[in-house]
């Protein structure tokens, strides 16, 4: 099983077009809106985890442009925050990368930002929702309107 | 009564506190202790045994009181941000439990749902004092003719504002697996398929019942860290099971003991009542529970001794046996094992992860031990301990 974020932008002429439903039962791919923005000018923003078979997400990805749609993929953005972290350790059972595991024997959850892929698979998991997508200046630059968070 | 060679009453040891004398050590600190020392001499040099656990709990909420509006109104319905709360107490008596989502939640319609906002989230606003919107609806009497209400509370402004929960601290968990061939969703986390991962959610030998199993010295009563505050014990919570199997040491193998608790809500703080989302599952509130436990002879030393590989739970199913009410599990391992990170099912081994969370039980019972050590709060006698059979 293959997890990426991507981040899509939808021009405003087609932000009313049912593409993700289209996407998710075309190419047999699971998903996660990990964030929302409405952009100026009605172009819409999203940041997506996909999961499925590697092929069908790649397929997918390459519907997805066809549609118009920008698409780029996301790594390494995934921070925590550590006001919100309680320390519970239910991340480090689903990160597939060990970089979310618990330190012994004083059970400290440990983050390795180095060792995070940024599948995004922590993001849901996390009861406190710690873990968060940050998007980073070059996606948000064209942004000078209202972002709502996912 | 057996004969002990260690007597000290509940008196005794709260004069040491006021005195600034007793001792006092965390249930992970005394492990070693009575392994060092046997437990009737450390029972002669320790007083007090603090415990915590910090893990989502079910079966909270609290009691409010918004105050009376002019015109007057009895509300029929309520919401706090969109939270739907229970009105059909009083005039402007609401409880708010900690599993309602909000009302235009989407639920599980897109599988698996976020659940981001609900009960236990209120709660968290109101105790890190943010405004909370407070709408309210009656059908108008005589005496309450007002029929809309909509405004902004926050707590230090309530009149009257109760954490009250129902069920908290269980005594003991599963350990949940799923051997189905699909990732599921459940109130014990994310379990993906064919037993790849497990996850539990108890603090182990920290976790206050595991350190008086057979509720000893707890009772109706019983002075305890809530929330960050202090609470009471009230009552023993729902699905109170006394009677589970247990181990020689006393610790039940199986979920069994509960407590009801309560305490002032203006008195706690965010950092011990965070509203939580389950994914594909709901919402629930982790809760900060933390009891002291008097150490009035050797027996209770030997409770509050006990370690992490001599407590033990059942691994479940989550997939088939769990819903479908099969009493049935693939083993049982101990917390020492859980703990370790990974644990044997059907001779393969299978990472764990906890949903409770050790590094703040800990933070609990040293904060308990401060308070107890400063001499700021005694032991209460419960009034009446737990049914035990
Ligand atoms: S699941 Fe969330 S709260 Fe728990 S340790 Fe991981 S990041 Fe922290
Ligand atoms: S911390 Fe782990 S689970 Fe989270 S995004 Fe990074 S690799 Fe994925």
């Amino acid at each position: 099983m293959y997890t990426r974020i991507y981040v899509l932008k939808f021009p405003k002429q087609i932000t009313d077009q049912p593409i993700i439903c289209n996407l998710v039962k075309k190419y047999d791919l699971e998903f996660n809106i990990l964030k929302a923005a409405i952009l100026l000018q009605q172009e819409g923003l999203l940041v997506l985890q996909l999961k499925g078979y590697k092929t069908n997400v790649d397929q997918g990805l390459a519907y997805l442009r066809q549609q118009g749609v920008q698409v780029e993929s996301l790594a390494s953005t995934i921070r925590r925050d550590d006001e919100k972290c309680y320390q519970c350790g239910a991340c480090t059972g689903i990160c597939p990368t060990g970089a979310l595991s618990i330190h012994r024997p004083d059970m400290a959850v440990i983050f390795d930002p180095d060792r995070c892929t940024g599948c995004g698979l922590c993001v849901t998991v996390c009861p406190v929702r710690a873990m968060e997508v940050s998007l980073n200046q070059t996606v948000l630059n064209s942004q000078a309107g209202t972002a709502i968070a996912g | 009564m057996p004969p002990f060679e260690v007597n000290k009453t509940f008196d005794e040891i709260n004069a040491k506190i006021k005195a600034g004398e007793a001792v006092v050590v965390t249930a992970e600190e005394m492990v070693g202790i009575v392994r060092e020392n046997g437990p009737v001499a450390a029972a002669r040099k320790i007083d007090v045994v603090t415990t915590g656990t910090f893990s989502p709990m079910c079966s909270s909420g609290a009691f409010i009181n918004f105050g009376h509006t002019n015109p007057t109104l009895r509300a029929s319905k309520a919401w706090l941000n969109n939270v739907p709360a229970y009105a059909g107490l009083a005039a402007v008596d609401i409880y708010i439990g900690a599993t309602e989502p909000a009302e235009d939640d989407p639920l599980n319609k897109v599988f698996p749902g976020g659940f981001r906002y609900g009960g236990g989230h209120v709660i968290e606003d109101l105790v890190a004092g943010r405004p909370v919107r407070l709408k309210a609806w009656g059908y108008g009497t005589d005496c309450y003719p007002r029929r809309d209400l909509e405004k902004e509370i926050t707590l230090q402004d309530l009149p009257y504002a109760l954490l009250c929960n129902p069920r908290n601290c269980y005594q003991n968990y599963n350990c949940a697996i799923n051997l189905s061939d699909r990732t599921i969703y459940t109130y014990m986390g994310t379990l993906r398929p064919h037993g790849k991962n497990a996850t539990y959610c108890s603090a182990g030998e920290l976790s206050p019942l595991m350190n008086d199993p057979l509720y000893k010295t707890i009772g109706l009563g019983t002075r305890i860290f809530l929330g960050g505050g202090i609470g009471y014990i009230t009552w023993h919570g729902t699905q109170h099971k006394p009677g589970a199997l247990r181990a020689d040491n006393g610790t039940p193998r199986r979920a069994a003991g509960t407590l009801m608790v309560q305490g002032d809500l203006k008195q706690m703080s965010p950092r011990w009542l965070k509203g939580v989302s389950m994914q594909g599952y709901g919402n629930t509130m982790a809760v900060g529970v933390g009891i002291p436990i008097p150490i009035l002879n050797e027996e209770m030393a030997a409770y509050t001794g006990v370690a992490d590989d001599e407590i033990f739970t059942q691994v479940v199913d989550y997939a088939h046996d769990y819903p479908n009410g099969i009493a049935h599990n693939y083993g049982e391992v101990s917390y020492a094992q859980l703990k370790s990170g990974q644990i044997e099912v059907n001779g393969k081994m299978v990472p764990t992860a906890p949903l409770s969370s050790v590094v703040r039980a800990r933070e609990i019972a040293e904060t308990l031990k401060k308070w107890i050590t400063a001499g700021d709060f005694l032991i209460e006698k419960p009034i009446r301990t737990l049914p035990s059979e």
